[in-house]
């Protein structure tokens, strides 16, 4: 039993004590709003937060990533030869990540990891990823991970699980690599029985809380070309700006954009984030665009999360209910309505 | 401002009926609290669906670029204002139009009203006499709309639309003894290290999704210089250079233009304040050429004529 119990009083000392062996993540107050950052000397964690701003993806995928570089100089013999850039695949873990965000990494690991395919950077750097998820107490108005296969409290994809008790948490273990994390923080008392079921009380509460729903039961019974042709998509389109918020503010959307950068005779092969809310991210060499409209692109990205996803790898939705694009979109284009239309049409 | 609800309905399903206009662009109200999305209607049974409230803040001319149709539109001060600012560059023509004035007294700041109630989660807003009653989980807290504001609409010196076919309601008094620019001017009275400094720190959390960009109606470019690829201008990394790049040439773009409406800073998902980089230029289109976007249909923009009377001496 390696489940503890610790006074918010000594947690940031604890977690910079984790230091030594792991970088460590932390929900950190910027402003009107929360992200995750490392934990450096000079932080200050906060938990006290819904949700992160932007979700944790970055940590395990980051928004810009050298994936290789070269010399852009004739008279090198390295001149033009491409090769790995230095990375850092050393043990970190992501402190405070609510189920949602750690059950979207699984979601994304269908894409980046299968028998098929493995993208070698996304892939180690997820494996040296520890997730301590710290369950919400309150669900906002806007989360629905009940309706896709999570909840509040949900344990699956985490590796370990913090309980927010009045004063207090409870870690506790729920895999080899959580219960190692946890015999590395210092201090601490061992949980007792009574703590668990305060903290099962407090799970049981926060179950309840969560009341709004996105009905996908009937998706996959769906054709894909009947959704796909169904009318609807010019009405739910008009009023996208085609902004990147959504799919950048996701945990789930993984898509990307390769580019050449150079500076003097250095040059970095990057990995850009990329969305496709943008005109660009289809736009041929030929010039042709096969998804030029608006309505296009805002299709695609409901079809992708919502049927060709299930569709393609036979499990559930492209989404873990965290709401960040229901309470971010500029315009109130909210997926819970549009899943209603698909799983009605 | 809500009153006028029931009025932008009638008024729609009046012109759609009488075949006057073939769409109407309004908005509806959303799905979560202070958020209104903005709307197309076509079938005058459907008008039912149209709202006004303090949070209908993005700018409905976004809406009407190289439509080809005739258009019902809702229009208060500053959309009147681009929408004048539209058929003067040609994006539509005045006579497509029909255009529902709203005299308006300004949006509500959802990240003010968050901040009021210290970020407890909201689970709705009610507007009440210019009173508004945020309620959340187990809170009631009442404010004055003046509190709430959005910074733009408590600066605003043009409430009033300045084109339209039919008013909603009498006009409302325009404000006074407001300065516009005072945040401008601080920053104009720093030096140039400090100058960069306060706009990179402002644009530190930038994540280049453009939301900025695509809810302002100036922004109709068939491709965008950042958009670009042969040649590309800028990159599209994360590099700060690049971001700075990408936010200074978007206000340098809108220079005599931006009516100052708000609806970049709105859809910002990282809160940046971006209307300081277009504040700056509205602040100088006054005072070298004495222009306030969109005022006048009948006259060209001052950085698209030639005047031989202008400001700079290199040109005249």
């Amino acid at each position: 039993m390696t489940d503890k119990i610790f006074n918010k009083k000594d947690w940031f000392d604890t977690l910079k004590g984790l230091r030594n062996s792991y970088r460590i993540f932390v929900p950190v107050r910027e402003g009107d709003f929360h992200n995750f950052r490392s934990l450096e000397d000079e932080t200050i964690p906060n938990f006290d937060f819904f949700n992160t701003r932007l979700s944790p993806k970055s940590v395990v995928y980051p928004q810009s990533e050298r994936m290789l570089e070269c010399l852009n100089d004739t008279e090198s013999p390295e001149h033009g030869v491409l090769k790995e850039a230095a990375k850092d695949y050393s043990q970190q873990a992501i402190i405070g990540i609510r189920p949602c965000d750690a059950q979207a990494f699984q979601i994304v690991k269908r894409n980046f990891d299968n028998p098929d395919y493995r993208d070698p950077l996304w892939v180690q750097r997820f494996e040296s990823t520890i997730l301590v998820g710290m369950g919400c107490n309150a669900p906002c108005p806007t989360c629905f991970c009940s309706s896709v296969g999570g909840g509040p409290f949900s344990e699956e994809y985490l590796d370990a699980i913090i309980f927010d008790l009045q004063g207090r948490y409870l870690i506790k273990g729920l895999t080899e690599r959580g219960n190692e994390i946890i015999s590395n923080m210092q201090g601490g008392t061992p949980a007792d029985v009574k703590v668990i079921d305060e903290s099962k009380a407090i799970a049981a509460l926060a179950n309840e809380r969560v009341t709004s729903t996105v009905p996908s039961d009937k998706l996959t019974e769906k054709s894909v070309t009947g959704l796909f042709g169904a009318p609807f998509w010019e009405d739910v389109a008009f009023s996208c700006i085609n902004c990147g918020t959504c799919t950048f503010l996701c945990p789930t959307c993984w898509c990307f954009d390769i580019q050449d950068e150079t500076c003097g005779k250095q040059v970095d092969r990057v990995r850009n984030w990329d969305t496709c809310m943008s005109p660009l991210f289809t736009l041929e060499g030929s010039g042709h665009n096969p998804r030029e409209k608006k309505f296009q692109r805002v299709r695609q990205r409901f079809m992708h999360k919502l049927k060709y996803y299930p569709d393609k790898f036979k499990s559930g939705v492209q989404c873990s209910g965290c709401g960040r694009c229901v309470r971010y979109c500029p315009v109130n284009i909210d997926i819970r309505r549009v899943a209603a239309m698909m799983n009605e049409y | 401002m809500q009153e006028y609800t029931e009025k932008i309905r009638e008024t729609a399903k009046r012109l759609l009926t009488e075949g006057k206009v073939d769409v109407f662009i309004g908005y509806r109200k959303g799905t979560v609290p202070m958020m209104c999305e903005p709307v197309l209607i076509s079938d005058p049974d459907k008008t039912g669906l149209l709202h006004w409230d303090s949070n209908c803040a993005l700018n409905l001319c976004n809406y009407l670029t190289k439509r080809t149709d005739r258009i019902g539109i809702i229009a208060n001060g500053c959309n009147s204002r681009n929408i004048v600012t539209h058929i003067i560059e040609n994006q539509i023509k005045r006579e497509q139009l029909y255009i529902l004035g709203i005299p308006c007294t300004g949006m509500i700041d959802p990240r003010a009203v968050k901040r009021v109630v210290k970020f407890r989660e909201i689970h709705g807003v009610e507007e009440k006499d210019g009173r508004f009653i945020v309620k959340g989980d187990g809170f009631e807290e009442a404010f004055d709309k003046k509190e709430l504001l959005q910074k733009n609409c408590a600066t605003c010196l043009h409430r009033n639309p300045v084109l339209y076919d039919e008013l909603l309601g009498d006009k409302v008094p325009e404000q006074d003894g407001i300065e516009p620019f005072r945040d401008v001017k601080k920053i104009e009275a720093m030096g140039s290290d400090d100058k960069w400094g306060f706009f990179t720190r402002m644009i530190s959390s930038c994540i280049r999704c453009y939301a900025c960009r695509n809810a302002c109606p100036l922004c109709y470019c068939t491709t965008c210089f950042v958009d670009e690829a042969q040649p590309q201008w800028v990159g599209k990394s994360t590099d700060p250079t690049d971001t700075m790049t990408f936010h200074i040439l978007r206000a340098f773009h809108c220079a005599g233009r931006c009516t100052d409406c708000g609806a970049c800073e709105r859809a910002c998902p990282m809160g940046i304040n971006v209307r300081q980089f277009t504040k700056k230029l509205n602040k100088d289109a006054l005072e070298l050429f004495g222009w306030e976007a969109g005022l006048n249909d009948g006259q060209r923009p001052p950085l698209d004529v030639y005047k031989t009377d202008d400001n700079n001496d290199f040109i005249r």
